[in-house]
């Protein structure tokens, strides 16, 4: 049996159906949840810096002010909060890392450098700028 | 032999306000991709099911269909790889559906004509020069980029393009910079112009599934990546070094 018209379609007027984009589209795949995390650590990237800005702030302000910032910063939920937030500079900081070979093509002449240099040496100069903080920090103690 | 539940996404305009799924019951031997599946259903189940495909070598980039959720070549997809099943079946995401797994491609063929994807001169030199002489370095720059086949595998993994369809996409970036990357042409300018706009390079956030899902390896999202930093590098230029050309 023939199915019934349907009254808003017109004969040689297509009528096309677009799908609407579910507002959890993001979880769909592993790689989609990814990228959301990727995105969203950007907001404790964010926090670290302007945390780093009131460190920076709280040292201007004389003795007193630092001791107050520090006497914050060693409250256990502070702390907590805050080895939280380590874990997802890490997270944000590997993710990106992991896809500057995708982003970067590096020429010496002729000589394309392979993808796998290009990664290694991301790593390489995180690994030394974060060893010059900690002699820093270190030589400061 | 072997059977297999397949979930095919029907759309009939003139009888459906809304798709709907229709579970086939597909008979299949050994190594039949799912594009043999859908034709069996074509040809010994209900001759009404319209879709798109044509070369069945994973060359011509039109039978690229939504298979478990996922873009592919469906003349390049085992039926045992997307087993147990059911298989579901549904036109490419991002796309408006015309019928069945047909979709409507005039926005990416339009999108394609505005990146300018053909060598562009400043002046063509006189024929009896001869040809444009390259060299397998400079071939090799933008090899990669040329195997695209225009598949919209891309589009279809591209959360960006289906959140906000006037986003340019990943094959048209990728052709483009195929086109710059190429030492006989002269149109990275032109091209720059298009794609510095709104809803050029600068949509795309790095999602990076385009990449993953792309049957040539043409990594559109390594692509765009580049082209943002050549369009860095221009703003930098041009701010520092006023006088210089682009």
């Amino acid at each position: 049996m023939a199915k019934a018209l349907n009254a808003s379609y017109r004969r040689y007027h297509p009528k096309w159906h677009r799908e609407r984009v579910p507002i959890f589209w993001w979880v769909r795949s592993a790689s989609y949840i990814k990228f959301m995390c990727r995105e969203l650590t950007s907001l404790f990237v964010a926090y670290a810096a302007g945390l780093l800005l009131v460190q920076v702030w709280a040292l201007g302000q004389g003795a007193a002010a630092h001791a107050r910032l520090l006497n914050w910063l060693s409250h256990p939920a502070v702390v907590t909060g805050h080895v939280v937030l380590l874990a997802t500079l890490l997270f944000h900081t590997v993710t990106w890392l992991n896809l500057t070979p995708q982003a970067l093509v590096l020429r010496l002449g002729r000589w394309r450098v392979p993808k796998a240099v290009v990664w290694v040496g991301h790593y390489a100069v995180w690994l030394v700028l974060s060893l010059v903080i900690v002699w820093l920090f270190v030589g400061v103690a | 032999m072997n059977s297999v539940a397949v979930e095919v996404l029907r759309y009939r305009p003139e009888t459906e306000e809304e798709p709907s799924f229709e579970v086939f019951d597909v008979p299949y031997e050994d190594n039949w991709m799912v594009l043999d599946a859908i034709n069996h259903i074509k040809d010994q189940m209900d001759g009404t099911l319209s879709y798109r495909w044509a070369c069945r070598m994973g060359v011509c980039g039109s039978c690229g269909m939504m298979v478990n959720g996922k873009p592919v070549l469906t003349c390049a997809t085992y039926v045992e790889d997307v087993l147990p099943g059911p298989v579901r079946v549904e036109p490419l995401r991002g796309f408006p559906v015309v019928r069945d797994l047909v979709t409507d491609i005039r926005d990416f063929m339009v999108k394609l004509q505005r990146v300018k994807p053909w060598i562009i001169r400043e002046e063509e030199k006189p024929l009896a020069e001869g040809e444009y002489l390259q060299t397998p370095e400079e071939l090799q720059d933008y090899k990669q980029y040329s195997m695209c086949i225009n598949c919209m595998l891309c589009y279809a993994a591209c959360p960006i393009y289906e959140l906000d369809p006037e986003f340019i996409g990943p094959a048209a970036i990728a052709l483009a910079q195929r086109y710059n990357l190429d030492s006989r042409d002269q149109g990275r300018e032109e091209r720059m112009d298009v794609l510095s706009q709104h809803d050029g390079m600068w949509g795309c956030t790095f999602v990076g599934d385009c990449s993953v899902v792309c049957p040539k390896k043409v990594d559109p999202a390594g692509a765009i990546q580049r082209y943002k930093l050549d369009a860095t590098v221009d703003w930098f230029r041009s701010a520092l070094m006023p006088w210089r050309k682009r």
